[in-house]
């Protein structure tokens, strides 16, 4: 299983980077190479030309900004892991990252890649999902915001245009106490996500539910907001009841089934996920009372 | 045939060569250098037999091209024991519990032991299964090694204290 | 918690066997210099990579290479036209023979004017590298046809069916029953009868190390000489020997180190032969290295079997008669036999007093990758029906499901147990040996079985369900009928030790190192030795049926003590002591209590390797030399009883295996450390049969699981604690006392489990039928759907 024939190029400013995939026949982008070496050495994809960003240092960044956190798309997946910003600041990323495959996957793998191979499965791409995550589009005119929601053409499909690349992702922060939970089933440590469940929760002064972002990974062609259980909490009182209630049109989401899991399997555990994903968001929040 | 010139260093030698650009860094150090014992088992990324270390991290190496490689540190397995004649205490350890039958996957889960136990030298059983749940062994059903794991990690640190 | 072994044996007295001793093949394996067969590389060798077909079924009209050819860096494409003058024969004829074939059905060398499965090698192209060599095989222009396919073995049987191959009348392989006893009236006159249907499936071996093949033609000498990832190397020359029509001299096969084996690597393959040819016919050193995604579609594999059976037993839950049938996916080809389905109905009764029992077999042609043993080889399959059916009748008799098993058990006092059966080759199924009960009681008590049920309502109240399970199995080892040792003294003193037996993981070195030290002075440093290799021994079988230890082990020993022997003659003779004073040191004879008075092996060597004109001393005969075939008939049985803890979670379907209990006996263990290992890889793998395995294919026969991220291997996050507790009861069938142990740990693992699983789910009336079982069909199962 070895690639087949390209021309390989190493830029080192996006500025080169968007003018080859500008001027290049069926060029592919390498970030950590976690999906794309694969796919090269069975052959699955076919490129002219590969484009390696991992000398673009400008790409590699990650701070807080104006109320959220800005990574840039060749941030490796070990560096968020590790980072104590992200640890202290967003949770939900940190909990769900230690999730991403293993060890040597997150060594090389980055946050751009992850984002553009656009797997449902994914937790970064799920994580994106569920803090309403902006992403950063550079091509020959410029750079443009999308919000995360509009990212997904389709199915691993990303809404880029032909030149563009994405270039970095800001992940709106929520205010300190919320609670957080990502939670996944898989089959085995560090394997896709079958389906997982991302839930971030606000709690006001008077008990009730203020804010929610209930989020369904690998169930759909790309992860999905459970904008129906979401305005079911908001303004009431946190309960294993009011959780299982709101849970209720999880399972009723139209889920994908394959030869691995049959969408009537993947539906059920949106909805006992995307509970228990409350349920530990919920049990955070008291925790620190 | 596209080629760069690059110029790494593995196991603490320089090496210059000309590769193809397509070439994986794994077949670059198996078959440019002779390196053969980091090993190919599945070539997409799942079972940790071509595990190096790049610049002291465990990495895939089918996973990455030879170019990539350009003025980067590599460390296979053959770069593990101290000298000729003497063993690692991690590898000492896998000979003395039982860590290893057919050897294949043996270099992999060396390599990605070293990082471990370099960053965690005092781990929990669970935690030693959790940094070798990339690293697929089809002999061993994973006990000896991670005996051997964590014998090695007492051995390292009662070396550290002297 | 790491598990824990309990070992009621002894090495008292014994030098090097029966200790742990360190293995001779760590060091350099730890220090990444072994040597398999893609570390071989040999001046001007080229590359190979094969064209395969993409279709189940197919006609071939026509090969165009001329744009493979045209790529720089191609040497050469092969088809079977061009292979045709090399060969004599153009299937590989590896059939273990047997009554009971329908129809031949033997692997061309490669696909001619028909393929019948994806993955099947239809033309070799040859470059200079083998990204080179991929480039190519893209280009190569295959006219296929398709034709329909049959894919489901049951399908496959039925009339009307998709002919596998073309010329076939049908699809029936082979059929054949076995059994004994009045098995009607035993059923007839039964109180209670209880019927089953399973599937079992079971998948691929996925050695780390997939297969591969260096091959060099020497034109000096006109010997070709192959480097074969292969358990058989042997068998492997008298294929090569058929085929190419050249005899042992002109061929040469050796197993170099072995990344694991577990069965499918002890097939010749197509691949080995073509690879051969394509080096004697480019001039060229020619390697080929199986990658993943071939191994999945063109490495042999276990799949389907689907069962019916039924058990009839008396009021006190005593078995009176099983009686079932069962249909074996035996792939397109025969690349081994009809052992599996041999195995799989042989194994049913072995642990338990079984009056009468009948089991039909039907194997069935499929256009899919053919399918021969993997680790267990079938035993599995009878353990898990057997088992399952207890369980059956334990729930409807509300009984304990130890408490019914003991009272089927053999007792350890009727052994040696003849049962009224046949091996493969016609030998008489006779139990050797074993404790059957006390395994049993000794597993339970381990795990805790008395005390499980108050266990489980606890976890039952915090809202967890948890499950014990029980299996017990009984597995023939130690096929015969023979594995050759050469035991050798060089005139450097050097014990040189030469057998037919194969390494590949398993610790084949140092057991021989072992066995002959125990002989010849102790120190295993001393000790070279060389196996599966052609020129090394004449005559050779390999690795496989657990059977290397018991005989290779055995004939180990009887040549070490000949040379022993002869030895001391020797040395009394220079010495002038009496042969009783003696003793074998180190690399040298001495006098006990004088080890002054003492003389190298080497010197011994020297001395009875002939001076011209010098007669030797006393009479013996030249050399220090022997070689045992130790011919064994009957098989070992090696037993188990494993019982496994799980827990379920109801909700996402996801089994958490809590412990592992397995009492076991082997009968003598020269290693105990490596039986462990033996026992828990076995294990490791049993579990991914019962909860991860699955070799997939959808209704056209195209592989749904083709790399390693959708068929799942255990990983070390998934092993639960494994408690070892071992018996020995020396079998009496070889100087050693020694079964066999590769593959027990395999066998019970997913009857113990699906045991577990079902007990656990209990309130829910789950009734488990199928291994593997995964969490989708959990969830199905709890929630009726």
């Amino acid at each position: 299983m070895k690639p087949p024939p390209f021309h390989y190029h190493d830029p080192e400013t996006v500025a080169e980077a968007v003018a080859l995939l500008g001027c290049l026949e069926n060029p592919k982008l390498l970030a950590g190479g976690q999906s794309l070496m694969p796919m090269l050495n069975m052959r699955y994809v076919l490129p002219d030309h590969v484009i390696d960003l991992n000398r673009v240092k400008a790409l590699s960044y990650l701070r807080e900004s104006g109320g959220a956190l800005e990574i840039g798309a060749m941030t490796r997946q070990r560096d968020i892991e590790f980072s104590d910003l992200v640890r202290n600041r967003c949770p939900l990323m940190h909990e769900a990252i230690l999730q991403v495959g293993h060890r040597q996957t997150r060594n090389r793998g980055t946050l751009g890649g992850s984002l553009c191979q656009l797997d449902p499965a994914a937790e970064l791409v799920t994580v994106a999902a569920a803090l309403d995550a902006t992403v950063t589009l550079t091509g020959p005119k410029g750079r443009r915001e999308l919000s995360f929601a509009g990212f997904p053409a389709g199915y691993m499909t990303p809404a880029l245009e032909p030149d563009e690349m994405l270039t970095g992702a800001r992940f709106p922060l929520w205010a300190k106490g919320h609670g957080h939970a990502f939670v996944e089933f898989s089959r085995r440590h560090g394997d896709f996500a079958v389906v997982s469940a991302a839930a971030l929760l606000e709690v006001g002064a008077s008990g009730k539910i203020t804010r929610a972002s209930v989020t369904i990974g690998g169930a759909t062609p790309a992860p999905i907001r459970a904008r129906e259980a979401e305005r079911a909490l908001v303004g009431n009182a946190a309960s294993s009841t009011l959780f299982r209630d709101a849970c209720e049109s999880c399972g009723k989401i139209e889920a994908v089934g394959d030869v691995h899991a049959p969408a009537s399997y993947r539906r059920h555990l949106a909805g006992v996920l995307a509970r228990r994903a409350l349920e530990k968001a919920h049990a955070r929040i008291e925790g620190r009372k | 045939m596209e080629t760069r010139k690059i110029g790494v260093t593995v196991n603490g030698q320089r090496r210059e060569a000309e590769v193809e650009t397509r070439f994986t860094l794994a077949d670059f150090l198996r078959q440019q250098l002779g390196l053969t014992g980091t090993h190919l088992g599945c070539e997409h990324g799942v079972c940790g037999a071509c595990t190096v270390l790049l610049d002291g991290y465990s990495v895939r190496s089918c996973l990455m091209l030879a170019v990539q490689a350009n003025e980067h540190e590599i460390t296979t397995v053959e770069g593990i024991a101290p000298s000729k004649t003497e063993l690692h205490l991690l590898q000492e350890a896998f000979r003395d519990n039982h860590g290893l039958q057919c050897g294949f996957c043996t270099p992999g889960i060396l390599t990605t032991l070293i990082e471990f136990l370099r960053e965690n030298p005092d781990p929990t059983e669970a935690e030693v299964r959790i940094a070798i749940s990339g690293n697929l062994c089809r002999c061993t059903g994973y006990q000896g090694i991670v005996a051997a794991a964590l014998d090695a990690a007492k051995r390292m640190q009662g070396e550290k204290r002297g | 918690m790491l598990g824990k072994t309990s070992w009621n044996g002894t090495s008292a007295g014994m030098k090097v066997q029966c200790n742990s001793v360190p293995r001779l093949e760590d060091v350099a394996l730890l220090r990444g210099e072994g040597r398999y067969v893609d570390d071989i590389r040999l001046p001007g060798m080229l590359h190979a990579a094969f064209v395969r077909s993409p279709h189940a079924h197919a006609a071939i009209r026509g090969i165009d290479k001329s744009a493979a050819l045209a790529l720089q860096g191609v040497q050469a494409v092969l088809t079977l036209q061009d292979l045709r003058p090399y060969l004599r024969n153009e299937r590989l004829v590896v059939g273990l023979p047997s009554p009971s074939y329908k129809q031949e059905r033997n692997r061309p060398a490669l696909a001619g004017d028909e393929t019948v499965h994806v993955g099947e090698p239809v033309a070799i192209v040859i470059a200079g590298n083998r990204y080179i060599a991929e480039d190519a095989v893209a280009l190569v222009m295959v006219d296929y046809d398709p034709l329909p396919a049959a894919v489901d073995c049951r399908a496959a049987l039925e009339a009307g069916a998709p002919k596998v191959h073309n010329d076939a009348p049908h699809n029936l392989l082979a059929e054949f029953g076995m059994g004994y006893g009045d098995v009607d009236r035993a059923f007839a006159g039964a109180k209670y009868i209880f019927r089953e249907s399973f599937w079992q499936h079971r998948g691929g071996s996925h050695s780390i190390e997939c297969r591969g093949a260096v091959a060099v033609h020497d034109p000096m000498a006109d010997k070709l000489t192959l480097w074969s990832s292969t358990q058989m190397p042997h068998a492997l020359m008298r294929v090569l020997v058929d085929m190419l029509g050249r005899d042992e001299n002109q061929l040469r096969v050796v197993a170099p180190d072995l990344g694991g084996g577990f069965g499918p690597k002890l097939v010749t393959y197509s691949e080995d032969v073509v690879v051969t040819l394509a080096a004697l016919i480019t001039g060229h050193p020619v390697k080929w290295i199986e990658d993943r995604r071939e191994h999945f579609i063109s490495t042999t594999q276990e799949r389907d079997q689907y069962w019916e059976v039924e058990i009839a037993v008396d009021a006190d839950a005593r078995i009176l008669g099983v009686r079932g049938s069962f249909i074996h996916d035996h792939g397109a080809y025969t690349a081994r036999g009809v052992n599996l389905g041999h195995n799989s109905a042989e194994t049913v009764t072995l642990p338990y007093e079984i009056p009468a029992y009948k089991m039909t077999v039907r194997l069935a042609l499929t256009n899919k990758v053919p399918v021969t043993p993997v680790r267990g080889a079938g035993h599995p399959q009878g353990t898990f029906a057997m088992e399952r059916l207890l369980d059956r009748v334990a729930r409807e008799l509300k009984l304990d499901r130890a408490e019914i098993r003991l009272r089927n058990l053999i007792p350890a006092s009727k052994m040696p147990y003849t049962k009224q059966l046949k091996t493969r080759g016609g030998m008489q199924v006779v139990l050797d040996s074993g404790d059957y009960p006390k395994c049993q009681q000794e597993a339970c008590e381990k795990a805790g079985w008395d005390g499980f049920r108050a266990r489980q309502e606890a976890a039952r109240k915090q809202g967890r369900y948890i499950g014990i399970g029980l299996a017990n199995f009984v597995k023939g080892t130690g096929r015969g009928p023979f594995e050759g040792v050469t035991v050798r003294i060089g005139p450097s003193g050097k014990v040189l030790v030469y057998s037919g037996a194969t390494a590949m993981g398993q610790s084949t070195r140092t057991m021989l190192a072992q066995i002959v030290a125990e002989q010849l002075g102790g120190d295993m440093t001393n000790i070279t030795v060389t196996t599966g290799d052609t020129d090394g021994i004449p005559m050779g079988i390999g690795g496989s049926n657990s059977r290397q230890t018991v005989t290779a082990g055995s004939s180990a020993h009887l040549a070490a003590k000949k040379v022993r022997h002869k030895a001391i003659k020797v040395a009394a003779l220079l010495l002038k002591a009496a042969e009783q004073d003696l003793e074998i040191v180190g690399g040298e004879v001495r006098v006990k209590g004088a080890p002054d008075l003492k003389i190298g092996l080497g010197r011994i060597a020297h001395t009875v390797a002939g001076t011209p004109g010098y007669s030797l001393p006393g009479e013996v005969e030249p050399g220090m030399e022997a070689t045992e075939y130790f011919v064994v008939d009957d098989m070992a049985y090696a037993n188990g009883s494993a019982v496994a803890e799980v827990e379920v979670d109801v909700e996402t379907g996801g089994v958490k295996i809590l412990r592992y209990v397995l009492a076991h006996d082997c009968g003598t263990i020269l290693h105990p450390v490596i039986v462990d290992g033996q026992i828990l890889g076995g294990t490791a793998h049993g579990i991914g049969n019962a909860l991860y395995e699955w070799m997939g294919f959808d209704e056209n026969g195209q592989p749904v699981t083709t790399n390693l991220g959708e068929y799942l291997l255990v990983t070390a996050t998934e092993m639960p604690p494994v408690e070892i507790i071992h018996h020995e009861s020396p079998s009496p069938l070889n100087p050693l006392g020694v079964k066999g142990v590769g593959e027990c740990g395999v066998v019970p693992a997913p009857a113990a489990i699906m045991s577990a699983i079902e007990d656990a789910l209990t309130p829910f009336g789950v009734h488990v039928t199928r291994t593997p079982l995964f969490p989708a069909e959990i969830v199905a199962l709890i929630n009726k759907w």
